[in-house]
């Protein structure tokens, strides 16, 4: 079981928390100025890179905040996670 | 007799003898035994029968690699099956059975198999129950289970209670020998919080926590690690334990030399035999063979000797010589080396170290093979953890040549599995060179004892019949749990009552007692119906809601409170709908989609105040909305103030429905003229109540809310005004069947997260003029389809007739296919929901059939056993 850290609450359980997939995927401003190819890539496309990778986590179970991380895909180390807003 | 008790020494306590029972024959043991040694003590050679071909076999080792003295411990709800009696600790009335045998251990009829032994090769399954294909249901896999297999499930439940325990530590030692020890004072001395866990006892170490009789069998990421700790008498827990580092100190296992009937009784480990001479002070024999590939054999020798017991040879392969086969039946009689003879009553086996390395490759740490050492040693891990002493190769003075088999029949690889060298070869010639495909066909290390002394003996086998060395085959992957755990320790607490929590209502108990029937809606329990039969009940509740008057506990609906400066402008971009034109004071019904443009959620919401809204949610879907809400605020809008308060259990909500539903309201002290879709604050039989007008049946209806803690006390007042209206309670059955007769969705039944809010017809409930999550996607090319499934009515040709739900949904008229061939149909469709309605006189469905809408009063079939159901499609309403 991963030992995540959550940067309101310190290190939890992994099954504390969720993940919600890919981060840094802001929701356009004005979907209806997007065409069709541009909007099904923002809904239905990510990226799932053998690697580091950056994806987003809530505490659910915690605190209930979102949070960022970057994770390894392969050995799932988590070597940092970070609030939002921050890079 | 040949096995004893040697008259001194042994860490065992002479003075407390202990009665047992095996097999329903009563000996004794003493203190400090296993109850292997107590049975060798005993002269009890004969402990089980093997897997495949119910050879005799006895106890081979002193510790959790034993594979054949698997045993049954305990008796009903704690029988404890395929036990290593090696690890069972002796205890007074302990009662122990022998496995896979029929009618006796003495006499087993399986034993007919080794006849057939030739035809049991490896993938022998695959290779004679092939065809017909059917009979493998019903004739040979329950053949097969009979036959071959080994332990059964207790029948009764376990009447045990199991803890589950949880430790952080600086560092967590595995293994409690030299070396473990050893690093467990050095961390303590060092001012750390250490916990060494051991299989047996090591005794008390200063400023340590020293778990006993405890495995250690799972090494998961983040140095978590999973334990099982046993008493004396058998009673476990489970530990769980987060450690800054992990010192595996686990020590090696003896390998077993492959040569013709090296599994009979009488065959052992040679360090076993070791162990049971100074720890137990049990000679397994009085006169023994060594057979060894290195060093050790000769110590072991040297020691049998000191300790009591003749070595009648040392036969040694690196000298030339092997042992061809073992002569005797039930027993060692003797030993064929060479051509000539030599008797002995104990071969025993060194074949060399093979380090515990278990925990180090679930922890994903990394192997390398030792040509010196003829082993895999630790090479490297991620995680944060030290491996000593044997586990990590380091042996004393130690040299050994290969010696993998001696090519002979019966030259057993795998004990547990009845695996012999020649289905080694028989695979590699197959093509199954991969170490990975050679386990699954073989099953070799695939039996209680997960191929422990096995692997590496089979692994090397596998490697020179495929002209490949060791390192290149490889190993298979090591996965939790290193030993057997039972289901028991796994489950702890978390069983019946205690597997979920239940969430009940403040009016639960008149429920109960008033006769309702509960159903399960998320972790809620909600009145069903109240009455014995439920059709009968349905039937009265639904009739009285429409005639007069009919009382729901809504109480399980989800309430979220949302407040803040921005609230409106937020539920505009949450809902389908627009809510802040919404007059304060009023409702309006809205939906929630995901941003893929299906329907997500619904429920009404409410405006208390200028930024303050009282939200319902479905009550599967509280939760998920909240979270859904807090998601959004949180990631992409966090510059709207605005927040969402669960207050699902602040509020006990009493829904009054039907014709007499006004005049109840009144006669409750509620005088106000409220029109539809509109709130007030009232005071309702003296409690102050918010009183919504809402209607989920269609007929008119409020849902009055109130403090939980007086939910009882509304119910009941409103149970008693209503009396003279023939107020009927009624459950979630009728609830359901009345909203389907308007035409009522329910999220969840009527959708499966494929629909969009107009498949379902709710053009309506869908703002044109602002954004909202999902929009953008209700205009992509799918989902204008005209094709798409939509949401109709189904009229049966016979009224009686009530669709499954779920049922499929064709053009042509055609029966639910029997077995394979079949021709395949086109499904237009599904049923999701089906009553028989007393308002109606007949039965109805709704469905979401592919272009329903076009299809109104066209017919189509719903395929049943042996026949179709033909239905009419009409408008989803069916009373207006």
């Amino acid at each position: 079981m991963l030992l995540i850290r959550c940067p309101w609450c310190g290190p939890r359980d992994e099954t504390e928390f969720r993940c919600g997939g890919e981060a840094h995927i802001a929701r356009p401003g004005d979907p209806q100025a997007l065409d069709d190819a541009a909007w099904a890539e923002y809904v239905f496309m990510r990226n799932n890179p053998k690697g580091w990778f950056r994806e987003r986590w809530v505490h659910s179970a915690g605190c209930r905040r979102w949070f960022n991380a970057e994770r390894h895909t392969v050995t799932h180390e988590i070597r940092r996670t970070y609030k939002p807003g921050e890079p | 007799m040949t096995a004893f008790r040697l008259a001194e020494g042994g860490r065992i306590d002479r003075a407390r003898p202990l009665e047992f029972s095996f097999d329903g024959r009563k000996f004794q043991g003493f203190q400090g035994d296993t109850l292997a040694s107590a049975l060798l003590a005993n002269d009890v050679f004969l402990v089980g029968r093997s897997f495949k071909y119910h050879r005799p076999r006895g106890v081979m080792s002193a510790g959790i690699e034993e594979t054949n003295a698997l045993v049954a411990v305990g008796e009903g709800g704690r029988l404890d099956t395929n036990s290593r009696a090696t690890m069972v600790e002796l205890y007074g009335g302990l009662v122990a059975r022998s496995l896979n045998r029929w009618p006796s251990l003495g006499l087993d009829l399986g034993a007919i198999n080794g006849w057939f032994s030739p035809l049991l090769v490896a993938g022998f399954y695959y290779k004679t129950f092939m065809w017909p294909r059917r009979l493998w249901q019903s004739l040979y896999e329950p053949l097969i289970r009979r036959v071959a297999g080994i332990g059964e499930a207790p029948a009764q439940p376990d009447p045990d209670r199991y803890d589950k325990m949880h430790r952080h530590c600086d560092v967590l030692v595995v293994g409690g020998g030299r070396a473990g020890r050893a690093a467990a004072s050095e961390a303590a001395a060092a001012g750390k919080r250490v916990v060494l866990c051991d299989e047996g006892d090591p005794g008390a170490i200063a400023k340590v926590e020293v778990l006993a009789r405890t495995t250690v069998f799972g090494y998961y990421d983040d140095n978590f690690l999973c334990a099982v700790e046993s008493d004396a008498r058998r009673q476990k827990r489970l530990w769980h334990f987060r450690a800054k580092e992990v010192v595996l100190a686990t020590g090696a296992h003896e390998r077993p030399l492959v040569f013709g009937g090296n599994d009979k009784p009488g065959v052992m480990l040679a360090g076993a035999v070791e162990t049971y001479l100074r720890r137990y002070a049990v000679a397994p024999g009085k006169r023994a063979v060594v057979f060894t590939n290195n060093d050790s054999g000769h110590e072991r020798a040297r020691a049998f000797r000191e300790l009591g017991i003749d070595v009648a040879a040392v036969i040694d392969s690196r000298e030339g010589t092997v042992i061809t086969r073992t002569l005797g039946g039930k027993r060692v009689t003797g030993v064929e080396v060479g051509g000539s003879r030599i008797a002995c009553d104990l071969v025993a086996m060194a074949g060399g170290f093979s380090p515990v390395v278990h925990l180090y490759s679930q922890a994903q740490g990394k192997l390398r093979w030792d040509e010196k050492k003829l082993c895999f040693v630790p090479d490297g891990c991620r995680q944060a953890v030290r491996v000593v002493g044997r586990a990590n190769g380091e042996f004393p003075e130690y040299r050994i040549a290969p010696l993998w088999e001696v090519e002979e029949d019966k030259a057993f690889v795998d004990f547990g599995s009845d695996v012999v060298a020649r289905d080694v070869h028989l695979a590699a010639r197959e093509g199954f060179s991969s170490v990975e495909h050679f386990k699954r066909y073989t099953t070799t290390g695939m039996a209680a004892d997960q191929g422990k002394t096995s692997n590496i003996n089979a692994l090397a086998i596998l490697a020179g019949a495929t002209g490949r060395n060791i390192a290149e085959t490889g190993t298979t992957t090591f996965r939790a749990p290193y030993a057997p755990v039972s289901y028991g320790v796994l489950a702890g607490r978390d069983l019946g009552d205690f597997l979920e929590p239940i969430r009940v209502t403040p009016m639960h108990d008149w429920h109960a007692a008033h006769g309702a029937a509960f159903e399960n809606v998320g972790q809620w329990k909600r009145p069903w119906y109240y009455g014995r039969d439920m059709h009968d009940a349905v039937q009265a509740e639904a009739r009285s809601v429409r005639k007069s008057l009919g009382v729901l506990d809504a109480s399980t609906l989800g309430k979220i409170d949302i407040q803040g400066r921005d609230a409106a402008r937020f539920l505009d971009r949450i809902y389908a709908g627009t809510f802040s034109t919404l007059a304060i004071g009023r409702a309006r019904y809205g939906l929630m989609c995901r941003e893929d443009g299906m329907v997500f959620d619904d429920g009404v919401t409410a405006r208390l105040g200028e930024n303050h809204f009282h939200m319902t949610t479905t009550t599967g879907g509280a939760a998920r909305v909240l979270d859904w809400l807090e998601e959004y605020l949180q990631t992409e809008w966090p510059e709207l103030e605005v927040y969402c308060t669960s207050v699902t259990e602040q509020w006990a909500t009493v829904a009054v429905a039907g014709p007499r539903a006004g005049e109840l309201m009144k006669e409750l002290g509620f005088q106000t003229e409220l029109p539809f879709m509109a709130f007030k604050e009232a005071t309702i039989a003296g409690i102050g109540a918010r009183v919504f007008r809402i209607s989920f049946t269609g007929e008119l209806s409020y849902e009055i809310n109130v403090p939980g803690d007086q939910g009882l006390a509304l119910w009941k007042a409103v149970m008693i005004a209503g009396e003279k209206h023939g107020i009927t309670p009624y459950g979630t059955e009728t609830m359901h069947l009345l909203r389907a007769e308007k035409g009522f969705i329910i999220v969840g039944q009527e959708t499966d997260g494929t629909v969009t809010p107009y498949d379902l017809g709710l053009d309506w409930a869908v703002a044109k003029s602002k954004d909202f999550i999902g929009r953008r996607s209700l205009t992509r090319p799918d989902t204008r389809r005209e094709d798409r499934k939509q949401l109709v009515g189904l009229l049966p040709a016979d009224p009686r007739e009530v669709l499954p739900e779920g049922a499929q949904i064709t053009e042509v008229d055609v029966a639910l296919p029997r077995g394979h061939g079949s021709k395949p149909v086109p499904m237009v469709g599904h049923v999701t929901s089906s009553y028989l309605s007393p308002n109606l006189g007949r039965s109805f469905a709704l469905a979401l059939v592919r272009s329903g809408r076009s299809r109104r009063g066209a017919e189509l079939f719903v395929p049943l056993q042996g026949r179709a159901a033909k239905v009419r499609v009409v408008e989803p309403v069916f009373i207006k």
